[in-house]
Parts: structure tokens; sequence; C-alpha cells
């Protein structure tokens, strides 16, 4: 049986991702283990790592960093190791080179990209368009289909909550994106590494069939 | 395309749903989790509890019940009532709750908004605002079901919630609540065009087409109904289909 760990570094509510993992994993009858945790023992001996993230990029970077270890942990099972790993919402965003939500704070620099807030155009009738982004938004999906992103497909919808976006420099590393005035990054990945901005485990059938892909994926 | 969003609101007393109509396909209608999952099914695109339990001794059902339909729905949901504290914020959360409607305690004390948005982040803090029409083109922020009167012009305080951190604004019309008459369309609309975050109407939906009206009259993102869906005036599925038959955006199908 496979252990999936949840990283829990204080950003917000983790009970909801755990139960989807629970049961996007029974049914697809993968079994495996989910740990909501922060020990780096149990992270390091993961198959699989999801960091989540709400809030404030520089406070989930903080949160990070608070954990004694944990930054050196990810580097070196997720770089290094190259087990699989999934980034959601802001743990998606800590994936790039930095963050300029109130100020400058780097990121892992997994991904090529930076995370600036989002400035959308206007709406058709001229009205300035909300911040935050917050709903369900279709996705494209990008040419050469990502494993992770089996059975998605153009028109699917995801549910987003965010002000702030991912700006991919490496067009092969955007796997899915939403229009919302001018485009936003849905979906980035490289090897063994996939970052969602949307929340898989709020986004129904969608999201539960996301993180079936990601239980069963064999970067 | 960013869709509009439908969003069913349950009113809960006690971890029992208050009203509600005898759905042949649920198991117990007043268990608000099979309430849930019915609206789930329908295609909602987020829920809303709306806790009334009165007695502090009853509080605590609340968070069995967000536990239960956590597990269950795997959509966003929303939690207000007797929202007071950080920790309130913190134990709704924890319990599965994705947002919660901060309405009494931000006119009491509205740094309170600042530090829930700060601690948890914008995303997860909804500011309900109840308003009345007390003159043309003036609205005021009421408490306590209509019944307080704040002396807070509703616009100016809808922009000041969202200056410290609403994510987005919970609007009700005390005026137009319950009587089916539908949406406050000016109300909705002073608000909706004065914030920069989005705007859910609430507040006198009797027919669909007033769910229509909201969002391209009223310019709301989102639009939250409970009684049309309690006693099965029309089904989720049903608004949506209006909603989109009037050319709005709508998620379907998936």
């Amino acid at each position: 049986m496979q252990t999936i760990a949840i990283i829990d570094y204080g950003s917000g509510n983790l009970r909801s991702a755990a139960k989807a993992f629970e049961r996007a994993s029974r049914e697809s009858g993968a079994s495996a283990e989910i740990r909501v945790t922060d020990d780096l023992a149990t992270i390091a001996a993961a198959d699989r790592i999801v960091l989540p993230g709400v809030g404030a990029f520089a406070d989930c970077r903080a949160g990070v960093d608070r954990v004694d270890g944990l930054r050196d942990t990810l580097e070196q099972r997720v770089i290094r190791d190259a087990v699989p790993f999934l980034g959601i919402c802001v743990g998606m965003q800590l994936m790039a080179r930095a963050g300029f939500e109130h100020l400058t704070t780097e990121g892992f620099a997994w991904i090529d990209g930076e995370v600036h807030r989002i400035e959308p155009s206007d709406e058709e009738d001229g009205r300035p368009r909300k911040v935050p982004h917050m709903g369900w938004n279709v996705l494209t999906v990008s040419a050469g289909h990502h494993p992770v992103l089996t059975g998605l497909e153009d028109g699917h919808h995801a549910y987003f909550v965010h002000s702030y976006a991912m700006r991919a420099s490496a067009a092969e590393q955007k796997l899915a994106t939403v229009d919302y005035g001018g485009e936003i990054c849905a979906v980035v990945g490289r090897d063994n590494l996939v970052g969602t901005q949307f929340h898989p485990e709020k986004s129904q059938a969608t999201g539960l069939r996301l993180i079936a892909n990601f239980i069963g994926w064999t970067p | 395309m960013l869709k509009v969003r439908v969003i069913p609101c349950l009113d809960v007393k006690d971890g029992r749903v208050v009203k509600g109509v005898n759905f042949v396909d649920l198991v117990d209608a007043g268990d608000p989790v099979e309430q849930a999952k019915l609206y789930d099914a329908e295609g909602a695109d987020e829920l809303c509890f709306l806790d009334i339990t009165a007695s502090h001794e009853n509080r605590e059902t609340i968070f069995d019940v967000i536990a239960r339909t956590a597990e269950q729905c795997f959509m966003p949901l929303n939690v207000g009532g007797g929202v007071r504290t950080v920790e309130d914020i913190r134990k709704l959360l924890l319990a599965g709750a994705d947002k919660v409607s901060i309405n009494t305690a931000a006119v009491n004390n509205p740094d309170f908004v600042r530090e829930a948005a700060h601690k948890f982040g914008s995303q997860c803090i909804t500011v309900a605002v109840d308003a009345k029409s007390v003159g043309e083109g003036r609205f005021e922020v009421f408490t306590h079901g209509g019944r307080n009167a704040t002396g807070l012009d509703a616009v100016a305080w809808a922009q000041r919630m969202a200056e410290y951190g609403a994510g987005e604004i919970l609007l009700t019309s005390m005026d137009r609540d319950g009587t089916k008459q539908g949406f406050d369309i000016p109300l909705t609309r002073a608000i909706s065009d004065a914030v920069p975050v989005p705007v859910i109407a609430s507040g006198g939906v009797g027919t669909l087409d007033h769910l229509v009206d909201g969002v391209r009259d009223g310019h709301a993102s989102a639009v939250l109904a409970a009684s049309i869906f309690h006693f099965g005036t029309y089904r989720i599925s049903e608004a949506k289909q209006a909603m989109a038959d009037a050319g709005l955006p709508m998620r379907q199908g998936d």
C-alpha cells in the first residue's frame, strides 16, 4: 500500500483535501494511505507528496519555512528522488521562482515562472472584472495531455478562488489554462511535478478524476 | 469563461434543516447532509449553511453537520451564523467549511474582518451584509434579521469590508427576504458596481426570472436562494437551465 503525505504547515483546512484523496483512492482501487502531516520522517517516507495552500504567497512560504527541515526534505524527495508531487492553489504557486504578493518572496524555483496579481481585462459591457477570480471556470487542456489530466477535456469545469496566479515562462510546462479576461495558468508541471491553481478537492467529479490520476501516476 | 454560481442555502437549527420539503428521494429530509447531497447531485455550484441555532449548548451541532457534508460533497461550502471570533472560524474550517460568512460581528468590530482575512486569507472570508432601503437610492445596514439599524450606509460599508479583506460580499435585501418578489435590483447593482470583489445576491427569489435579473440587471456574480429550492418549487438544474437559456454563462453537465 502506498502512502500519500498531505503536508500540514498551518495553511487552511486540509480535511476536505484528505477526504477527497481518500474517496479518489477508494474509487480508483488504489488503496493509498492518506496522511495529513508535518512530520518530516513521514513526508520523507511517503510515495507521493501533496502541498496544499491558501492565503498569501509570503505567508505560505513562511509556513513552510517554519517547519524546521521541511524545505530540505521537499527538495530531497521531490527533486532528487523524483517522488510524484502535487501542489494545490498557493501550493502550486510556491513551485514558481518567486511570488510578488505584497512583497517579493522566493518560491521553490521548480517551475519557470513568477506569481503576480491577476489583472483581467474589463467585462464586455465595460465593468471591471471581479478579483478574486472566484468560482467555476472552463479548462483548456494543452495538447499532449499530461497523464494526470487523463479524462479531463476542454470544457470541463474546475473551482478557482485566487487573486494571484502563476505566469509560466515555458510553454511546455503549462498543462492547462482558463480564460478570465486573459489567460490564467490552471495546471503546470514537468517531470514528476504537477500543480493546480484550482482546487481539485472542491471540483467534484473533475477534481476527483485528477486526484485519482495523480494517485495512479508513474512519472 | 467564469460561470455564474447558483448557491442553495440551508437554514440549520440544532443540526437539523429548519424548513424544507419532503423530497421522496431523501432518506431524512431534516438531515442537512442528505439535503446537501441532493443539491450537490443537481449541480449546485456551492453550498451555504446558515446556522440559526439559538442556544449556546447546541452550537456544536453545526460542526458535525459540516464534517459529514465535507466527507461527501466535494464542492465549496460556506457557513454563516454566529461567527464571532477567530476561534469560531478556525473550528468551522477544521470541520470542513471552505468559507465563513461574518455578519453582526463585522458590524460590532470591523477590524475582526481584517484580522480574519489576514489570518485565514480573503478567499475564505465572506462578509454578509443585510440591507434595507431607506429612501431613494439609499440603503442602510441592519443586523438581527433586519430589526437593528446600524446607521451604516450599505454601499460604503461593503466597500470598507472589501478593503478590509472580505473575499466576497453576501448581500441580502431585508425588504425582499421572504417575499418572493425578486432581489432588490437597485441595491444589488449599487453594491456590485461599488466593490471589486464578487457579490452574491440574496433575498426575495420567487421565480427563476428573478435569478436571471440578479445577474443581468443587478450585476451579481452569484445568486443565493433558500426556499425555492427547499420547498421543491424549482430544482437547481432547472434554475441553471433557465439562466443558461437567458444567455448567462452556467456550469452544466460536469
